[in-house]
């Protein structure tokens, strides 16, 4: 089976499923950012007063900030002045308040996503919100949550119906200044998705939201924020995609999560943002800042993420274990192909007593693809008795991509136990020719070394995803190996 | 079924299969020996279309088709088999999904619906059964922290239950204990049939007490220099390679 160079070339052009657009009339602001198009975001969301103040604060501040320049990438210069940050589907209503009100062609984008918003039609018991450019288009299964006092709504929504909630907790995990694309992210935030699951509670279905970017030269940029209250249980998943442009799009979300004590809260993600075409033109800058506090005693967070997506990817889903025997994870699976880039990794934050985290990394990389883990673990002093468990794998598809692997430690308590394992390989010539000789084409015998490699995280996620995951990898991947 | 003739193989600039010449007819069972480095591995790589032979001459038919013409996996969906004498391990993927996408890859060939997962399972559980080999195996990764034994009693449950035309059978005798070669050598021998041919590759005429060759070959420096019947193995046991290949010396 002698390789011929172009025949490998041919098998890594794989295609974007979800490259359309759709044809919809929207309301989009001009591109630009001032302090005007802050307070029409503001208006045209009817927020409080509070909520304007602190978008107000974060600009101010994000005008004296710098984007940071640390990560392993190689990032065109973003101006950030061409960019629209607002932009909606024009609806009859201002807001749908039902699925009948929206509109069918977003329906119909949201079918062809897969992610039927008919409630007769959807994923067996998995609530969904759809985020449409900047706006929730609908949530699934309200009534259904609200029974078990579950609030699960959009963004906007939550700041007008709850304020309160949101005033309490917005901000507190990653704080308006936090870092240039959080700060920026605060001043411009359009929807996300809101979930408050209260004390008690074992939210009865797995929550979901889907991203879609849709409108050219336009910025999305969610905020979600996730509460489990003392002893709650909540599952959540995030899914994205966008369509096939030639420029760069920037995404820029926050992502907070908070658990009390006794709670516990999953956060999958599985990113599929338009990665770029095979010369690296176009593709989603995915600039995102997830932190949860495990701020109870007791009390669980875990993120698995599956980023096959994107042009560039710079993300540390991390954890700020505060309460005393929390446990952090985090599992990670990273796939960059052609041009893609991928900075990605966590940080566990030790402070409460006896607190654990354990992080599983999976890199994969192929064509010209650059796939960098970064990841810190810091020890506090108060942290006695802490541990951490980290697993770096890195999984090389050809000679023409990079692994990267940035563990940094900070150990200030003598009583911490660390352990650390790393490993890069390749995938084997003599792994592809055992399963072909068992029949087994190269394609499905490199998908099938590839899934094993990411079984440890797979395993992490909920049931339906697990199999979406393994197809999303298999497409990702079409053929990458001669 | 297999006939191969005057081949000569390469691997990076050195010479290996030099003239060999060897013809299988279904039914049959041939042993081939010969000392270390002789070939043997190469032959069997060869003949399963492992990437960097060189085949500078030669021919191989197998079933009225060019063999060395065919891709890896097309060999394997046609009915060749290849029992590894190092079988590699792929942490991960579950021992049973290999079988299964091995199974399903011959039957799709074959134009035969994809054996439903019932079905499928009372197979493999009866072929399990028959290697003494534990359930447990199925739920592991592929040959992933198996012991030397174990491996080979895994390429031998492949083999039962991917039914090939040609079985070719690297040392699959070496490192088992006296049980193990005993539960192998019933794997093999209940393979035999009409229409399917088995070629063992091995050091120990021990094997051959269990599984029966019709045919024993002499393997030296790419070539085959002497064939015989089973008895053949008990002389060679008895006297070693020395005086076959001064016979073929002279
Ligand atoms: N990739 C390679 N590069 C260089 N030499 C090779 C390579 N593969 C095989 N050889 C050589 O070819 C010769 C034949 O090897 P082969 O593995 O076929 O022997 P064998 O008869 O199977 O031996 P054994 O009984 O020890 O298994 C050996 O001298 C070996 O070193
Ligand atoms: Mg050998």
């Amino acid at each position: 089976m002698a390789t011929k160079e172009n025949e490998v070339e041919q098998h890594l052009r794989s295609e974007y499923r979800y490259g359309w657009t759709t044809d919809i009339e929207s309301d989009t602001a001009p591109p630009g950012l001032n302090e005007d198009i802050i307070r029409l975001i503001s208006r045209k969301k009817k927020e409080p007063a509070f909520m304007l103040e602190w978008r107000l604060q974060a600009y101010r501040h994000w005008l004296s900030m710098r984007e940071p320049d640390w990560a392993h990438l190689r990032i065109a210069p973003i101006d950030y002045q061409a960019i629209s940050y607002y932009s909606a589907p024009r609806t009859s209503k201002n807001a749908p308040k039902s699925l009948d009100e929206v509109d069918p062609k977003l329906l119909e984008t949201y079918e062809k996503l897969g992610v039927p918003l008919h409630e007769r039609a959807r994923l067996a018991g998995v609530a969904v919100d759809a985020v449409f450019d900047s706006v929730s288009v609908a949530t699934t299964f309200r009534e259904k949550l609200a029974e078990a006092g579950v609030i699960f709504c959009s963004f906007s929504e939550a700041v007008r119906d709850y304020p309160e909630l949101v005033e309490k907790y917005l901000g507190t995990v990653v704080p308006q200044k936090d870092n240039f694309f959080a700060a920026l992210n605060s001043a411009v935030f359009s929807d996300g998705s809101f979930v408050y699951v209260p004390k008690g509670v074992r939210c009865p279905m797995e929550l979901s939201t889907y991203f879609r970017i849709n409108a050219q030269n336009t910025g999305q940029f969610e905020r979600t924020l996730i509460i489990a209250d003392e002893g709650a249980y909540v599952s959540y998943l995030e899914g994205c995609t966008a369509p096939q442009r030639d420029e760069n799009q920037l995404h820029a979300a926050v992502v907070e999560l908070i658990a009390e004590k006794d709670a516990e809260i999953k956060y999958s993600t599985v990113q599929n943002w338009y990665p770029g075409d095979e010369e690296g033109r176009g593709g989603i800058y995915n600039f995102v800042t997830k932190r949860g506090d495990a701020r109870g005693d007791n009390s669980k967070i875990t993120w698995t993420q599956v980023e096959t997506g994107s042009a560039i990817t710079w993300k540390y889903p991390s954890c700020i274990l505060r309460g005393d025997n929390s446990v952090g994870e985090f599992y990670s699976v990273a796939l960059t192909n052609n041009y893609q880039q991928a900075d990605t990794g966590t940080k566990m934050i030790h402070m409460g007593k006896n607190t654990r985290s354990t992080i599983v990394s999976k890199g994969i990389s192929a064509g010209k693809g650059q796939n960098a883990y970064r990841g810190l673990v810091r020890i506090t002093p108060t942290a006695t008795g802490a541990r951490n468990y980290t697993q770096c794998d890195s999984l090389l598809i050809g000679d023409e991509c990079g692994a990267h692997t940035f563990p940094y430690v900070e150990v200030r308590n003598p009583t911490a136990v660390l352990e650390h394992e790393a490993t890069t390989s390749k995938i084997s010539e003599d792994q592809l020719f055992y399963l072909m000789q068992r029949g087994i084409s190269e394609e499905d015998a490199t998908n099938m070394i590839v899934n094993g490699f990411c079984k440890d995280v797979f395993r992490t996620l909920p049931m339906e995803f697990a199999v979406e995951a393994q197809n999303l990898l298999a497409v990702s991947l079409e053929g990458a190996v001669g | 079924m297999l006939k191969i003739d005057n081949l000569h193989a390469r691997v990076e600039d050195k010479e290996i299969l030099r003239g060999l010449n060897l013809e299988v007819k279904p039914g049959e069972v041939h042993a081939i020996m010969g000392p270390n480095g002789s070939g043997k591995s190469t032959l069997s790589n060869v003949l399963a279309g492992r990437d960097g032979y060189e085949i500078t001459a030669g021919s191989v038919r197998y079933l009225d088709k060019d063999l060395l013409e065919m891709a890896p996996e097309e060999r394997a969906r046609e009915g060749v088999f290849l029992a590894f004498q190092y079988p590699v391990e792929i942490p991960g993927v579950n021992n049973v999904y290999l079988l299964k996408a091995g199974l399903n890859a011959m039957r799709a060939h074959r134009g035969e619906e994809e054996l439903d997962a019932a079905d499928f399972l009372m197979l493999v559980r009866e072929k399990m059964k028959l290697m003494q080999m534990d359930e447990s195996f199925l739920k592991r990764g592929v040959n992933e922290g198996f012991s030397g034994g174990e491996k080979k009693r895994n390429e031998i449950l492949q083999m039962l239950v991917l039914e090939p035309k040609l079985c070719i059978l690297d040392e699959t005798d070496s490192g088992l204990d006296i049980d193990a070669l005993k539960v192998v050598s019933q794997g093999v021998n209940a393979s035999r049939a009409a229409d399917r041919a088995i070629v063992m590759i091995t050091h120990y005429q021990r094997l051959l007490n269990y599984v029966e060759p019709d045919f024993v070959h002499v393997l030296y420096q790419g070539r085959i220099i002497k064939s015989g019947d089973k008895s053949l193995a008990l002389e060679l046991e008895e006297r070693g390679y020395e005086w076959v290949v001064q016979e073929a010396a002279a």
